[in-house]
């Protein structure tokens, strides 16, 4: 099986410090990508790579086997990768709908959407009540209310549909469950399961051990810039993870092969 | 191994039973907080009843207030500061300010005026050149701000300034007499004029200064550009990173603002009749726009309030003018309530935003 995401020998310089060393990076399809690592060892680097935040020196990446070139998020995100940034990117006076279609509102049809601009209001908002439902978002009361008014878990529920309803390739989540408390993170990890079912393949980017082996079918470790191995959360402890992440323990010769 | 995983989700066993909401809303039991909670939904409420408090109590105080012919002198007097509010709304609202809008309205106007007396332009002409010269001054306002990241108060600080001084050395200080514009090319004082349904005098510009009120409240809330304005304001990074093209809307929001600058200056020649560069709007027009968006509950941050309070901001100055003169009061009593209601309708607006869970 082709990955529907590969990057091949991604290098990025700051200056003399090297964050990407000829890395490595595959998704398959359908599948939970963790990538783990220490900090600094340059897994931020990597996925704004793929996300299209930072541009590599050097190095492929490919797309559903057509090779990429992202110069923005914009572009990546025309491509079908959406991403989740820790920060979440939304504005906290708009109500969860504009929210949700900031960057790609949906007009009306006929002279009122073409010539005079109006959005499609109840459309959009059906749409988005519709993605909330689906990831069983509905205790927020309305679609209309200010994001500011939202709980953190909701936010991160809210950013998360955003993402699974539009990225038709990949969804990339950034430590989602960071900021949230015990129930929270227990929702975000469902709703993460429920995208996953839905056939769209997710990275995820996370320092909390019980959950990357809870949900990913497999884990990128990265080390000193680069992929180090991907083992499966079957075949290894948590503690063998943390133990490869920091150089404590050598990395297993047999990579886990998709 | 498996008893490790185990362990790692073993501790949220504890959930067992508890409740399945993600997170439900708690009722807001007192009362203020619901008031509250209204305000931060309706921006424009708490101008709105300053001003129908105002007129109220100006009613009571004098009988001339509460007429017909008094409420058209206050709607004529707000016009130009009206237009010029909108072009300060739709700024602020993406959290910048513009210093230069007085000095682009009395700039466009002596353009003009300049373009048709000077240079024999047709009134259209001199118009729409005026017009588009006035977009442009906006426009490089908004290239300063977006593409070369300088801070709007330092760069409206500074054309504010240049376009000033531009205007006296363009027009060598001369004013163009009312008579003249009159026989020559009364298109410039079109806004001037009035109908008079029942003898009360209502100017065209009055009409001009709520078509556009109406139309920027229409674009702001219902077009995708208008929420892209609130998103930039409210939080530029997050909008960028969400597929708003941040820098673009900058732009075109000093754009726009420059053209309603240059609609003010028109409606200026109407209003004074002659073309003067030493016209007060270039030294007033920013504070006068600035009072009118600040009182009418427009966040100074960005991203919150609403161009109907812009509105009623300006109508509550030109109500206190006009209510304490037919008061009798010493007119600098005005001031000292306007500075006074600046200070609270930012203090309301700290506290609305508080709102935030």
């Amino acid at each position: 099986m082709e990955p529907i995401l590969k990057a091949r020998n991604l290098v990025k310089r700051y200056g003399r410090v090297v964050a990407l060393d000829h890395c490595d990076f595959d998704l398959m399809p359908g599948e939970i990508l963790a990538v783990i690592g220490d900090n600094g060892a340059g897994k931020s680097t990597l996925i704004k790579a793929v996300s299209g935040a930072v541009t590599p020196d050097e190095g492929e990446i490919w797309l559903d086997g057509r090779k990429v070139s992202f110069a923005s998020p914009l572009e990546a995100r025309g491509a079908g990768i959406e991403t989740v940034y820790q920060t979440l990117a939304m504005s906290p006076a708009l109500s969860i709908a504009d929210n949700m279609f900031m960057g790609r509102e949906i007009r009306k049809p006929g002279i009122m959407g073409s010539l005079f601009r109006q959005l499609d209001r109840p459309a959009m908002e059906k749409f988005a009540r519709e993605k909330l439902t689906e990831l069983g978002l509905m205790t927020i009361q309305s679609i209309n209310q200010a994001v500011e008014t939202l709980s953190g878990g909701q936010r991160q529920g809210v950013a998360v549909a955003r993402a699974a309803a539009f990225g038709s390739k990949v969804v990339i989540l950034d430590e989602p469950t960071a900021a949230l408390g015990v129930k929270e993170s227990r929702r975000v990890l469902d709703l993460i399961r429920d995208v996953r079912a839905r056939g769209i393949p997710i990275i995820l980017i996370s320092h909390n051990m019980p959950h990357v082996f809870e949900v990913a079918d497999r884990i990128h470790i990265h080390r000193l810039g680069r992929r180090l191995c991907v083992i499966r959360p079957g075949d290894h402890s948590m503690s063998d993870a943390v133990a490869f992440m920091t150089g404590a323990k050598d990395a297993p010769t047999e990579a886990a092969a998709a | 191994m498996a008893a490790q995983q185990d362990a790692g989700t073993g501790f949220e066993e504890g959930l067992k039973g508890a409740s399945e909401k993600v997170a439900e809303f708690h009722e807001r039991k007192s009362a203020l907080k619901r008031v509250q909670h209204w305000l931060h939904q309706t921006p424009s409420a708490v101008p709105m009843i300053v001003l129908v408090a105002s007129v109220v109590v100006f009613a009571i105080l004098s009988e001339n207030f509460f007429k017909a012919a008094t409420m058209s002198t206050i709607l004529q007097q707000i016009a130009i500061v009206g237009i010029l509010g909108c072009a300060q709304t739709i700024v602020i609202l993406t959290a910048g300010i513009d210093l230069s809008v007085g000095a682009i309205a009395v700039f466009s106007s002596v353009l003009m005026g300049q373009l048709s007396f000077r240079y024999g332009l047709p009134a259209p002409a001199a118009v729409v050149l005026g017009l588009a010269l006035g977009t442009a001054m906006g426009a490089m306002n908004g290239y300063l701000i977006a593409r070369l990241r300088l801070p709007p108060f330092i760069v409206t600080l500074g054309t504010w300034q240049i376009l000033l001084s531009s205007n006296f050395i363009f027009s060598a200080n001369e004013t163009i007499r009312s008579q003249d514009i009159a026989t020559q090319a009364p298109l410039l004082q079109f806004w001037g004029g009035a109908i008079q349904p029942g003898g009360v005098k209502v100017l065209y510009a009055v009409f001009l200064m709520i078509a556009l009120v109406l139309v920027m409240s229409y674009v702001l809330r219902h077009t995708a550009w208008g929420r892209h304005v609130y998103a930039v304001g409210d939080d530029a990074e997050a909008a960028k990173l969400a597929g708003v093209r941040t820098d673009r809307v900058l732009i075109q929001v000093y754009a726009l603002a420059g053209l309603f600058c240059a609609i003010a200056g028109w409606v200026m020649i109407g209003r004074f009749g002659s073309v003067s560069p030493t016209a007060s709007t270039g030294q007033l027009g920013n504070i006068q726009s600035i009072t009118a968006v600040v009182i009418g509950g427009i966040s100074l941050f960005g991203g919150r309030g609403s161009i109907l309070g812009m509105f009623f901001g300006a109508l509550i100055v030109g109500v206190f003018e006009m209510g304490l003169r037919l008061v009798g009061t010493d007119p600098q009593w005005t001031f000292f309530l306007i500075g006074a209601l600046i200070i609270a309708a930012v203090a309301v607006d700290q506290w609305i935003r508080k709102v935030a869970a």
